[in-house]
């Protein structure tokens, strides 16, 4: 398959970790730069420590037209030139490698660490110099309850020219710990990559373990993790409207929103026992069922809450005071957005149709499609009418999805993984899109697992957004991207 | 203006009238764990090799979970063959004292209020500063929504503060990264004293899912005092509305009465 430089794989396929080609360096830049030319994504790319400095880089390409992935690899030994100066969208993911393998990717324009926090990670920010040029630094700590991260912003008066966002506060372990596994930690490492998308990381792992295991799910099962997967994008999509709302001072909206959301997490409790779907997916299946009275409870309860949350989102629309700060603010150009490779709400909203759900649909997703929702104008409006036509949309799946529920099992056995087997899973997380990839050892243990949340892809449209923007509207575009950071710090 | 209006009067009133009734949970809440030793065999350890966490010891021969390193995951309860462990629906299990979140042994004792000096202090109006340390954002998210209309805070007096300078104390959430240690730390100095420590969490009492990680200091006990645990993974708003009203004495009868 493929070109013979690369292996194509369809999301969550099993493959032999020895049938990825590994190529000379050069040969590896050219088929990595081909693809992203041809219009392909870099859906993953890194390195794999094969002593003190030097590393197995692995590129994964994903083709959305094609709904296939290309994945190839190169073996470097100190040093490589750098993908990054050619190809924007490798710049993170080459300063983890970087920063995790100890190989230096020569003529790489920025490189920093993606997780050293300390000065004496020796990254210093960025500076503008020059008169009436300063400099605001906010965090780690915020003002809200939300979680850590610094912001370097130089700003001319009240204008941003740049904004630097240094993350790895939030850093725990979690890729080294996953090795070895899979283990009775692993789905609760999955689970809390990213608290708020337990759900999505949950499927993600699971899909990537039962392709290695040669496990088929039940197809009862399959609907329950789409339907619990949508009902955790109605919650934060809502929840975010709110937020929006009450970034911009419309105290309506903000207030039902808040308890609206909290309805979907309800509602998610009623399937699992949890607000944020922990015990939700298993590896082969789903720990909850659904019995018909339950089915119906949830079926009634998102009927009044699609009803509230569409006269909340409504009142958005038609306030103009709220329009006015959502029209032209942080907006992105759906070239930037395609340059540095950006995914989820934040490219639907800047015209990029991207949705693994539409282009490597896995699970219920083959056969129930949900039409990709995109917007134009790629502001902080194009951000939150995204999430309100995917709030519809959602909604409609959920309720078509339980009133045909399959009969069957829900969870079935999940057999020992495939030795030396290599599996790269996708699923569409409410932020974007999430992406496994598995590779195993001799005796069928994790000897290497790599996770990219959709966040890892964006901060850098944040970013980019704020210039040329001022300072006062750095909240309101935050919020409209609503990033992890401990999916991006891992 | 008039659709807002109208908006206003479908919405209704949402705040729940907590603490004089409670909302019904899911009949699936995985709330305080319930443990029958009657039916532990001599020799099973089934659950104590399921538990991801460790949570579960056997001390004396007797069955102890510790709440503080409890995910209320179930992997107990679906590996126990006799169904002596199982999660009952009660929410409140917040305590003053580490020691007191291991269950098994004496009868469970859930926060007791402050002492009547600092009552007097903080208990019609307590000032906090949220810090998140490594936390996943499942607690942050359900700390977070305390400030929505259905949990009202503010008619406590209780109120998330910008500036740990406005603040009468900490709530901490996730298992304190190293990353985050001098943060916490130098936020934990910036409250003028008598101060206190909440921990809410899993990870901010143990560590969480990430306990002993040489990247994690497993809870928010190792970097500053804690005056306060709320177990939970995350734990559900009700339980740490519960806890922290307790604490302030604005509920004093006991759980169960």
């Amino acid at each position: 398959m493929g070109s013979g430089a690369s292996l194509v794989l369809r999301n969550s396929q099993p493959a032999r970790a020895g049938d990825v080609p590994v190529l000379d360096v050069a040969a590896f830049t050219a088929e990595v730069q081909g693809r992203v030319e041809a219009g392909g994504r870099v859906v993953a790319l890194f390195g794999h420590p094969l002593g003190a400095d030097s590393a197995r880089l692995v590129a994964v390409l994903g083709d959305d037209h094609a709904g296939v992935m290309a994945l190839t690899a190169t073996d470097v030994r100190g040093s490589y030139p750098a993908l990054t100066p050619r190809c924007p969208q490798a710049h993170r993911f080459e300063c983890e490698v970087a920063e995790q393998c100890g190989v230096e990717p020569v003529g790489h324009p920025w490189l920093k660490p993606v997780r050293g926090v300390e000065p004496s990670a020796g990254a210093p920010f960025f500076e503008v110099t020059g008169d009436e040029v300063h400099e605001v630094a906010v965090g780690p700590v915020h003002a809200g309850i939300i979680e850590p991260g610094h912001f370097r912003f130089q700003c001319h008066g009240e204008t941003v020219m740049h904004l630097e966002i240094a993350l790895g506060y939030q850093h725990r372990g979690v890729e080294r710990a996953l090795v070895g596994g899979p283990s009775k930690r692993t789905i609760h490492y999955v689970e809390t990559l990213a608290g708020d998308t337990s759900v999505g990381h949950a499927t993600a792992h699971c899909q990537a373990v039962e392709a290695l295991a040669g496990c088929r799910v039940p197809a009862r099962a399959e609907v329950l993790r789409g339907v619990a997967l949508e009902l955790e994008r109605l919650a934060n999509h809502t929840g975010d409207l709110g937020a929006l709302a009450g970034d911009v001072g419309y105290l309506p909206t903000a207030s039902y929103c808040g308890r609206i959301r909290g309805d979907f997490l309800n509602m998610t409790a009623l399937l699992c026992g949890s607000r944020f779907g922990r015990g939700m997916v298993r590896p082969g299946g789903v720990g909850f069922d659904a019995d018909p009275t339950r089915a119906a409870e949830l079926l009634a309860r998102l009927e009044k809450a699609v009803v509230d949350v569409g006269e909340a989102a409504q009142l958005l629309w038609d306030e103009p005071s709220v329009q006015a700060r959502f029209e032209e603010v942080g907006a992105l150009l759906p070239e930037t957005c395609e340059a540095l490779g950006l995914v989820g709400v934040a490219a639907r909203a800047s015209a990029l149709p991207r949705d693994v759900r539409d282009a490597f649909p896995s699970g219920i997703f083959r056969f129930a499609h949900i039409p990709v929702s995109t917007w134009h104008t790629g502001d902080v409006f194009a951000r939150a009418y995204v999430r309100w036509l995917e709030i519809q949309r959602s909604a409609a799946f959920v309720r078509e999805r339980l009133t045909v529920l399959p009969d069957g099992a829900v969870r079935v056995p999940v057999g020992p993984l495939a030795a030396d087997g290599m599996v790269v899973s996708l699923v569409e997380g409410w932020r974007g899109e999430i992406c496994h990839v598995a590779r195993t050892d001799g005796e069928g243990r994790f000897a290497h697992y790599k996770v990219v949340d959709p966040s890892f892809h964006n901060w850098m449209g944040l970013a980019m957004a704020l210039r040329d923007q001022q300072i006062s509207d750095f909240p309101l575009c935050n919020k409209s991207f609503n990033l992890s950071y401990c999916g991006h710090d891992l | 203006m008039l659709k807002a209006l109208r908006a206003r009067v479908h919405q209704g009133r949402r705040t729940i009238r907590y603490p004089d009734a409670t909302p019904g949970l899911s009949d699936r809440f995985r709330g305080l764990p319930e443990l029958d030793p009657s039916r532990c065999g001599p020799k099973c350890a089934e659950c104590i090799d399921a538990c991801p966490t460790g949570a579960i010891v056997k001390r004396d021969g007797q069955l102890r979970l510790d709440l503080g390193r409890c995910l209320f995951c179930a992997d107990c309860v679906n590996a126990c063959p006799e169904g002596a462990i199982g999660y009952g629906s009660e929410y409140r299990m917040a305590a003053r004292a580490r020691e007191d979140l291991v269950i098994g042994g004496d009868p469970f004792r859930l926060v007791a209020a402050l002492d009547e000096k600092t009552r007097r202090l903080f208990g019609r109006s307590l000032k906090l500063r949220q810090v998140s340390a490594g936390g996943c954002n499942g607690c942050e998210a359900d700390v977070s929504v305390l400030n929505t209309v259905v949990f009202d805070l503010g008619r406590f007096g209780i109120q998330f503060v910008a500036s740990p300078r406005h603040a009468d104390g900490l709530l901490v959430t996730g298992p304190v990264t190293e990353n985050m240690r001098v943060a916490l730390r130098k936020t934990y100095d910036a409250v003028p004293a008598p101060k206190l420590v909440i921990a809410v969490g899993a990870c901010a009492i143990s560590g969480g899912p990430f306990v002993d990680h040489p990247e994690v200091h497993n809870g928010a006990d190792a970097v500053v005092p804690v005056d306060l645990y709320v177990p939970g993974c995350p734990p559900h708003p009700l339980t740490i509305l519960d806890a922290l009203l307790r604490l302030l004495g604005r509920i004093e009868e006991r759980a169960g009465s």
